[in-house]
């Protein structure tokens, strides 16, 4: 019965082809359809809403396995049809009650749609992570000690001297740091069409020992992708105290917005 | 984790999407699929309401923890009631008018049924049944709306 089914929609673009979508394997192991509206398309996957509904959606999503699988099936329909045409990514678990609710959708917010559509036409979304400096780069070296004074007599003494000495050196190379994400985000925001800072990974996520500095999401022109990510690369030479991870091209998540475009520098 | 990915200069994308890099051979970074997916994307409010912040990605093995709707209205997040979906004057906020007028006719209902039930014990039957006659009393009047629930 039509009634047991949402509708989970993955993305709007303009047009959007069946034949596309055939061989695609959605959310619950489902296949992908096309709902076009007002001269636009969404891809969408029938769920029973016995799975999907609000209370067994919500239980599901604290399903740490569950969670990982469906984000990799929305985010892979995604990529997949993105490289067939632009589009604006929904962010994971928008069901709608029918096709037809999702048609109403469109019809309903196709301006704010189209002009979704039209920030992100010929661009490419790249995330640049920067991470701090290795904890043993930043420990005293003779200039810095030098810099510090003669050592006092007593061990006491002696070890205090050293370790504010340690202290300092660390908290230069934070500044050193911190000045050098600062220089690297401006140069890729110029060449970019729009930027979204978001908050550093955590530790535990990212795998990495060193604390992240900088988690940005740069949207670029198709014609300057080669320029930003050789800018990319030739920044990471000029700034080697930092670790510069670059990750894409992505379809335009970050980007995706009905009110205001990430902010541009 | 992948270890750092760096792009050949000179690649750039056809149609707006180069499907070289993470093109299905390498996996893509998960926590870098997961920030995206959960916290990004274009967020228009579905039939279904689901809370997805306060996501906290603890462990490398991706244990997540995700606030339940309860405990995010708790903490005095309702991102729905100010999302613009629904809070303009469309089908959204019309059928949460809906259901809060009739939440609040039936509990001006059981108001007046209980009212009525102690009157009817308090007072002669006469009044009890002007009582009831009388209609709900609903706090703020029946049949208004407010914007956001």
């Amino acid at each position: 019965m039509a009634e047991d089914f949402g509708s989970w929609a993955y993305a709007v673009a303009g047009g959007m082809e069946r034949d596309w979508l055939e061989a695609m394997t959605g959310v619950g192991g489902r296949p992908v359809h096309p709902v076009q509206a007002a001269g636009l398309s969404a891809a969408v996957t029938a769920v029973r809403l016995e799975h999907y509904g609000e209370e067994p959606l919500r239980r599901q999503l604290e399903d740490i396995g569950w969670l990982e699988a469906t984000a990799l099936t929305h985010h892979r329909v995604i990529e997949t049809i993105a490289r067939r045409t632009r589009l604006i990514p929904m962010r994971l678990a928008t069901v709608y009650h029918s096709d037809a609710a999702v048609a109403a959708m469109l019809a309903a917010r196709r301006d704010d749609l189209i002009a979704a559509l039209a920030r992100v036409a010929a661009r490419t979304e790249w995330g640049v992570k920067i991470y701090a400096p290795q904890r043993r780069d930043t420990g005293a070296g003779p200039a810095a000690a030098a810099a510090a004074g003669p050592a006092p007599g007593s061990p006491g003494a002696a070890y205090l001297h050293r370790r504010r000495t340690e202290l300092s050196a660390r908290q230069d190379a934070r500044r050193a740091a911190l000045a050098s994400a600062d220089d690297i985000h401006r140069a890729l925001g110029r060449l970019a069409a729009a930027v979204q800072l978001r908050a550093p990974q955590d530790p535990q996520l990212t795998g990495q020992p060193e604390p992240m500095m900088l988690n940005g999401a740069y949207l670029v022109d198709d014609e300057q992708s080669g320029r930003f990510t050789t800018a990319v690369q030739s920044l990471a030479e000029r700034h080697p105290a930092v670790r510069i991870e670059l990750t894409g091209p992505w379809p335009p998540y970050s980007f995706a917005t009905v009110d205001e475009p990430g902010a541009a520098l | 984790m992948a270890g750092a990915r760096v792009v050949q200069p000179g690649a750039s994308a056809a149609r707006g999407y180069d499907p070289r890099l993470g093109g299905g051979h390498e996996p893509a970074n998960l926590g870098d699929i997961l920030e995206r997916v959960l916290d990004k994307g274009l967020v228009i409010a579905g039939d279904i309401r689901v809370n997805l912040l306060d996501i906290e990605l603890l462990t490398i093995k991706l244990r997540l923890v995700i606030a339940s709707v309860e405990t995010a209205r708790e903490l005095g997040i309702d991102w729905w009631q100010n999302d613009p979906w629904l809070s303009s004057n469309g089908p959204g906020q019309r059928r949460l008018a809906a259901e809060n007028r009739e939440l609040r006719d039936r509990v001006a209902a059981l108001e007046a049924d209980a009212g009525a039930r102690t009157r009817a014990v308090e007072a002669p039957p006469e009044r009890a049944r002007q009582s009831r006659e009388r209609g709900p009393h609903a706090p703020g009047g029946a049949g208004t709306d407010r914007p956001g629930g």
